[in-house]
């Protein structure tokens, strides 16, 4: 294990939008590479829901994006860029159950609108810009928190 | 309880991911949503759903749920039976309701 302050490194993945099968492999893979820093659990938890709604989002609404994660410190920031629809509305948009899903990402149990609202729980600072036609940008950055005893107890389960 | 136990005392049938079913259950969730799963299930939760598709996988994988249990007889997809079993993720069936299971793992003291 690196020491924190030296934690470094800057990754981006594709993701491929209507690509269900594949969906939350961006995720996977950028869990896999935290869990190689010497991260706190409580903020690599954090990120990996964070960058796997951003992801669903792009395979939900869009043609194709990619997720960029840099780390520097224990600070974490994830990008999410699609090139899509866009939104028309931001904020109603990310009004918690507000969703443009299509019926088949829904019966999935994709697209209950609870995407933003778990970005913007989890991330300390959230961005969001959108063009409609032209595509969605998310910016996430996260920070160690002071962790919760229940979460604690929780997460030393395994 | 150990995903073992709670299998024994809830006639669950063991569908993949063996080699992971001694690992200490710490709660639970029942939801088809998986943004609600993704929100507010922890590490070492157990998952009841009727989702079948792979998805499900990856969602236990990132949170790392102590196991997944298709409840009311739903037919598990193959391909997500494969990438359950390609990563130890325990997946259980049950012919009882997603309201039943969760009813009696609550009184085993799972809460």
């Amino acid at each position: 294990m690196e020491p924190t302050s030296t934690d470094r490194f800057a990754d981006r993945y594709p993701i491929l939008g209507g690509g269900f099968f594949l969906a939350g492999r961006a995720s996977g893979e950028v869990k896999r590479r935290l869990s190689e820093l010497s991260l706190p659990r409580e903020l690599v938890r954090r990120v990996v829901i964070g960058t796997y709604e951003a992801e669903m989002n792009v395979v939900i609404h869009a043609v194709s994006g990619e997720v960029s994660v840099s780390v520097e410190g224990d600070e974490v920031r994830v990008v999410a860029q699609d090139r899509g629809p866009g939104i028309a509305d931001v904020e109603e948009a990310l009004k918690p159950g507000f969703s443009t899903a299509s019926e088949k990402a829904q019966s999935l149990g994709f697209g209950a609108g609870m995407g933003l609202t778990n970005m913007q729980r989890c991330a300390d600072e959230f961005r969001i810009a959108s063009e409609l036609g032209r595509g969605t940008c998310v910016n996430m950055t996260f920070r160690p928190r002071p962790v919760d005893s229940k979460e604690e107890q929780q997460d030393d389960g395994d | 309880m150990t995903v073992t136990e709670v299998a024994e005392a809830l006639g669950l049938e063991i569908v993949t991911g063996r080699q992971n079913l001694d690992r200490s259950i710490t709660g639970g969730c029942v939801s088809d949503l998986l943004s609600y799963v993704m929100g507010n299930a922890a590490a070492g939760h157990l998952w009841i759903t009727i989702q079948v598709h792979p998805n499900i996988v990856g969602v236990a994988e990132l949170l790392d749920l102590a196991g997944i249990v298709v409840a009311h007889g739903q037919d598990i997809e193959t391909p997500t039976v494969e990438k359950a079993r390609e990563h130890g993720i325990p997946v259980l069936t049950s012919q009882e309701t997603a309201f039943a299971l969760a009813g009696r793992l609550y009184a085993l003291g799972v809460t």
